[in-house]
């Protein structure tokens, strides 16, 4: 269910349309409004405007697992994204490989990353990931600055665009649909993965972690394996918004494009598939149309997150499980609308 | 040699003070409050606009008016963080952690770009700047304007010890760090003392802020960005919780990137604090004076 772009409108219905539709359904019409999207408009502008939404839902999905199935919050999670946008932008500028290419070498490096950061902070109590991720976010963005080999502070340029066997897809037009069936595989995959059997032990570890652990989880390796997976999905979005820019500087990567991320999944609803989705096209669209409202948009998404976290934790569109995480120990939930529609 | 001990604990001592608010509102509600070095930045932000409504009549005093502000920023960001955890942390008191952090990320952002909002994007140049003429000490250049900040902190930070250690608030802040629940049957009003910890807290950043602004010269809404991750990294180096430790953590982590900074060059100072951060809770994790910090049930 990729790109449900166009559903941003109804996401307050939430609930009830699902049912109707199933999640097969909403997935068919989330990729025919992408499909159909540039018939309504493709000028330059609006394609990568939507391809840049495009990269964001991948961003989101890949976020979600970590902070939507597995309840870790990851504050550092451009960090992921920029190492997947710089191995694959350097091995294709200076060795000159096709973009195809750096793809098992940005999953590897992005597992690398995981277990470096993941690994020490994982067997700790659950909210130091948080700031040690946020220095990572740091530690990242500093020495693609500083160091040489990514091009220090003006990054990395001419970078070439998707090419796959022998297919030009760097036109606007090629790439936005190359995007569009990465994307879809992709969330598709997260969605999936969310259901497996490694799924339900990330919900499990996420609702009640020692209750997890005493039915036989390994919390430790189930909560290192959702971070790491969070890393590859970043990582390869990373591909994505290199050969969508063809230049990637550090400014790119900085606290505030993890905190976006964030900020998308937790409106959209943790762990909700369409929500997430809903809320990243949102979160990436939003900027474009209120151009004159800049100001004022990074303040109210702060508000808007403490709002969220107070009234409707859930999310915009809530997966069954958030509802419950949320309902513990809550007022609030009764006076929602949708509670009550379901 | 001695001028990079020196650096270190100047600095230290700037992060020992934000380090102290992150330590005790862990230690008593396991909250980490993202928010707490934005409320550095409301301290310097509030001095400078003490300093500026007061005018020349202020910047000629020098000293003795910046310790005015001082206690006018601590007062003003005391209040802030009272308000703070009453709207944002208080509501979410028994929600899952997961939600309470995603509610302190919120708070970050919604004051960095409030201030943003109020004192423009550009940095505000400090209207009273410490120079002072240096002196030298064992090799090392000090100014007495540095000593004196110092000596603030660490008279700031010997009263918080003393609050603490020698009063009932602090034995109930003690007490309720210990057990909560069990501190409520024996008629402690938690939500009061927890109001009373986020005060201190946000009182002693507050005067951090003044004091680096003084110092430093400059401030922008981001300033407290950095400052908040290297207080958290402070106090997990001295063991989060624990207000001795984070004394300790933020001078050893002001020698540590003085000494950093001068071997492997000022641009790597912040990837070496944080590098030491991760290794820290790699090797050690809870800090040099820290009991357990693992998943307690």
């Amino acid at each position: 269910m990729a790109a449900l772009r166009a559903t941003a409108d109804d996401a307050p219905q939430g609930g009830r349309p699902r049912r109707r539709l199933g999640n097969r359904g909403l997935a068919l019409l989330g990729i025919l409004v992408a499909v159909l999207a540039p018939f309504v408009d493709a000028s330059d502008y609006a394609l990568s405007v939507m391809t840049s939404a495009l990269v964001f839902v991948m961003l989101a999905a890949g976020l979600n697992i970590v902070v939507g199935y597995c309840g870790l919050l990851d504050l550092g999670y451009a960090a992921f994204f920029a190492i997947g946008a710089y191995t694959s932008g350097i091995l294709a500028t200076r060795l000159h490989w096709p973009l195809l290419a750096t793809v098992p070498v940005v999953i590897a490096a992005a597992v690398l990353a995981g277990i470096v950061i993941g690994g020490p902070t994982l067997r700790l109590r659950s909210d130091y990931l948080a700031i040690v991720t946020l220095g990572f976010g740091e530690i990242i963005r500093i020495t693609a600055t500083n160091l040489s080999i990514t091009g220090g502070p003006s990054g990395i340029y001419g970078i070439p665009g998707l090419d796959v066997f022998g297919i030009d897809l760097s036109g606007p037009v090629g790439f936005y649909y190359a995007c569009v069936v990465i994307v879809a595989l992709a969330v598709l995959a997260a969605a999936r993965l969310g259901r497996s059997r490694i799924g339900r032990a990330w919900r499990f570890v996420r609702e009640d972690e020692d209750a997890a652990e005493a039915m036989g989880i390994h919390t430790y390796k189930v909560k290192l394996a959702a971070y790491i997976a969070g890393a590859i999905w970043g990582g390869l979005a990373g591909i994505l918004f290199g050969a969508q820019l063809t230049a990637i500087s550090p400014q790119s990567f900085t606290f505030l494009q993890s905190a976006l991320i964030l900020m998308a999944v937790v409106l959209g609803g943790m762990g909700s598939t369409p929500g997430i989705v809903v809320g990243a096209v949102f979160v990436s669209v939003l900027p474009e149309l209120l151009r004159g409202a800049a100001d004022y948009r990074f303040f109210l998404f702060g508000v808007l997150l403490i709002v969220v976290m107070i009234f409707r934790p859930q999310g915009v569109w809530p997966s069954r499980a958030a509802e419950r995480l949320s309902g513990r120990g809550r007022a609030g939930t009764s006076e929602d609308p949708e509670g009550a529609v379901q | 040699m001695s001028q990079l001990i020196w650096n270190g604990l100047f600095v230290g001592s700037f992060y020992a003070l934000v380090a102290l608010g992150y330590s005790m509102v862990y230690g008593i509600i396991k909250l980490l409050n993202f928010a707490h070095g934005d409320i550095y930045m409301l301290g310097a932000f509030t001095g400078f606009a003490v300093l500026t409504l007061g005018g020349g009549l202020v910047s000629s005093l020098g000293f003795l008016a910046l310790l005015v502000v001082l206690v006018v920023a601590m007062l003003a960001t005391g209040v802030f963080g009272l308000v703070l955890e009453q709207v944002a942390y208080r509501p979410l008191r028994n929600a899952p952690r997961l939600s309470v952090l995603i509610t302190a990320v919120g708070a970050s952002f919604a004051i960095e770009y409030g201030m943003r909002l109020v004192a423009g994007p550009n940095p505000q140049v400090y209207p009273v700047r410490l120079g002072g003429q240096a002196v030298e000490v064992l090799g090392a250049r000090l100014t007495l304007q540095q000593v004196g900040l110092v000596v603030i902190a660490v008279v700031l930070m010997a009263g918080l010890q003393w609050l603490v250690m020698g009063t009932s608030t602090g034995r109930a802040m003690r007490a309720i760090s210990m057990d909560p629940k069990a501190s409520l049957y024996m008629g402690i009003n938690v939500n009061k003392v927890i109001s009373r910890t986020f005060f201190l807290g946000s009182a002693l950043a507050g005067a951090a802020g003044v004091m680096a602004g003084a110092y430093y010269g400059k401030i922008d809404f981001l300033m407290g960005f950095i400052i908040g991750l290297k207080a958290f990294t402070a106090a997990v180096i001295g063991g989060i919780g624990n207000i001795k430790g984070a004394m300790l953590g933020g001078l050893a982590l002001g020698m540590l990137e003085s000494f950093g900074t001068a071997w492997l060059g000022g641009q790597w100072r912040d990837v070496f604090a944080f590098g030491f951060l991760i290794l820290f809770l790699t090797v050690r994790p809870t800090g040099i004076l820290g009991e357990r910090v693992t998943e307690r049930v």
